[in-house]
């Protein structure tokens, strides 16, 4: 299938432009891992997931959870540009009593699917969409999307084990791979690797890919599965602003002026 | 265990209700962690084999697939060991069930000290703490077979988390032919009286009728209240006993810290302050059979009967 990735990489573009302006005006976010996932979040929204910004609980919905509930503001800025909710609302994330807690609430936040923040959430209750969407036999497919330093949690494993188990060929579990938990290296931490052997023999398929290349995800996401399938995304965190890129500090700080200007500038060309 | 009237093992009622139930709603589900025979579902998985998702030993895993279940449109009932499913998947409770609101129906097989022998690590007596530490989570405790298919079904049909205990040792009823056995959001007043009252729970309301008996034979009128809904607190019936008896005592299989016995005492202290005592299992408990720990935590219709008569010796 061709596909435009012009217009994945223009909606991609608008996603960084709203996380600049959200953690600037709210003075906090994880900016770093926002733009490490951002381009995944553009290629499903842009032109995987069959969701429907008018009917966000319609039943049939591809279920998208963003496990690495952190990335919320991108995960916010995505819904909002695809019409979900109205992108001014951006402006009150993490404010007093705003709808756009720290981390993403599905009883505030049309298109949200679970609330998480605590790590090792969303593979499980994706798993458990998946399954639902084979007793309903509605074509639903589930992706959930992890960082890379939260396979650390054994509750994923748990979910990865019965997912290879039940041959939930209808799920997606998308590792947004930048290489780095909060503090350091995910490989100086507690190392992952090889994180595609691991989940070959949990009984899945793995594609590896840049994870910053529209039309390799597209790919991942959308050819036909024979077992549940990892999308090892390998990701750069703080993609697209050259001093923040592949740099531990920017997991969650928050841009002085001039950084916010020259940040807005390079993301504003691509 | 009153050796007199006929008991029931209220695994037995509750399997057969989801079965009813499954075969008038297609979205009833169960979900387990290799627990079909200790949650006696082998009927139910041999009638609805897709219908019965067993992750194995994963109760993390089995949570979270609950939620996503309840997401996708359906309505789970998880059925493990009450101590695994509450301490081992407590984050899961909470984060993915109670705060994002999933409709999973979260029932703890074997709670309390049904595990007997087994142990501190098998018994489950901290989780009616911990579970009403979270937000508007109703907690449910069935004391017999008819409070338990009632129960069930209203779980069933109302759209939200629900926790609720169900028994492994065999009670007998103590509905005595009431009907509705279970009203939701009740305590269920079933003996009336106006010298002091037992509020009791669960496997105890069968020995709070007992110690009722007894202490009438003694010229004393105990109230006997059924706390079959310990979330959210009946406070009408509370306030009611604070204010027409003297005196409120409280049973439960489980610690009163935080537990059924904290929660009455929370509101009566705020409210209406009279006499209580507290009865419950407040420590790991050493070895024995669920008999033998029950009395060797006072437990009994004979304790409950000297908690009454030292309050009211106290109040005189």
């Amino acid at each position: 299938m061709v596909i435009n990735t012009r217009e994945i990489s223009d909606l991609a573009r608008e996603i960084r432009i709203q996380i600049l302006h959200t953690i600037k005006g709210a003075g906090m976010g994880h900016i770093g891992g926002d733009f490490s996932v951002t381009d995944i979040l553009a290629t499903l929204f842009g032109s995987v997931l069959n969701v429907d910004p008018k009917n966000p609980n319609k039943s049939d919905r591809d279920r998208i959870i963003l496990s690495k509930g952190h990335a919320a503001v991108a995960l916010y800025s995505s819904l909002a540009l695809r019409g979900f909710f109205p992108v001014e609302d951006l402006k009150t994330f993490a404010k007093p009593l705003s709808n756009l807690n720290g981390h993403p609430n599905r009883n505030k936040v049309p298109g949200v699917e679970s609330n998480t923040g605590p790590l090792g959430h969303g593979f499980p209750i994706a798993v458990g969409t998946a399954i639902g969407a084979q007793l309903a036999k509605n074509g639903s497919r589930s992706f959930v999307i992890m960082g890379d330093g939260e396979l650390q949690e054994g509750s994923n494993w748990e979910a990865a084990m019965f997912a290879g188990h039940r041959k939930l060929t209808n799920l997606i579990a998308v590792i947004d791979r930048n290489g780095f938990q909060q503090g350091s290296p995910t490989a100086k931490t507690n190392e992952l690797d090889p994180l595609d052997k691991k989940f070959e023999s949990f009984g899945w398929e793995v594609c590896v890919v840049d994870g910053h290349d529209y039309a390799a995800l597209h790919k991942a996401f959308t050819d036909p599965q024979t077992k549940p399938r990892a999308v090892i995304a390998q990701t750069t965190k703080g993609k697209g602003v050259d001093f923040m890129e592949g740099k531990a500090e920017w997991h969650h700080k928050v841009p002085s002026a001039e950084q916010y200007e020259a940040a807005l500038e390079q993301v504003g060309k691509q | 265990m009153s050796g007199k009237l006929e008991e029931f093992d209220n695994r037995i009622i509750f399997a057969k209700t989801l079965i009813a139930l499954a075969n008038e709603d297609p979205k009833i589900v169960v979900v387990c962690n290799d627990s079909v025979g200790s949650s006696n579902l082998t009927e139910f998985r041999d009638l609805f084999p897709d219908r019965l998702i067993d992750v194995g030993i994963a109760e993390q895993n089995m949570v979270g697939v609950a939620a996503g279940l309840a997401n996708a449109g359906f309505t789970p009932f998880v059925c493990a060991a009450a101590p695994f499913l509450t301490a081992r998947a407590l984050e899961q409770i909470k984060a993915d069930v109670v705060y994002t609101r999933t409709n999973v129906k979260l029932c703890g097989m074997s709670p309390g000290i049904a595990y007997g022998e087994l142990g501190p690590t098998h018994h489950s007596i901290e989780d009616i703490a911990w579970m009403r530490a979270l937000d508007s989570l109703p907690i449910v405790l069935p004391a017999d077979e008819a409070q338990t298919a009632e129960a069930v079904r209203w779980a069933a049909n109302m759209i939200g988390p629900v926790f609720m205990r169900i028994g492994r040792y065999k009670v007998p009823s103590v509905s005595l032919g009431q009907s509705p056995a279970f009203i939701p959001n009740k305590a269920m007043r079933i003996i009336d009286g106006s010298d002091v009252t037992i509020i009791a729970t669960g496997t105890l309301v069968s020995r709070a009728v007992e110690a009722a008996a007894q202490l009438k034979t003694e010229g004393v009128s105990a109230r006997v209240i059924n706390l079959s809904t310990v979330s959210p607190l009946d406070t009408t019936e509370i306030l009611a006993a604070a204010k027409e008896t003297k005196a409120i005592i409280t049973a439960e299989e489980s610690v009163t810290r935080g537990g059924v016995g904290g929660a009455i005492a929370e509101f009566v202290v705020q409210n209406h302050p009279i006499p209580m005592k507290l009865m419950g299992i407040d420590s790991f408990a050493p070895t024995g059979s669920a008999t033998f720990l029950l009395e060797h935590f006072g437990l009994t219709a004979d304790s409950i009967v000297a908690s009454a008569r030292e309050l009211l010796k106290h109040g005189k």
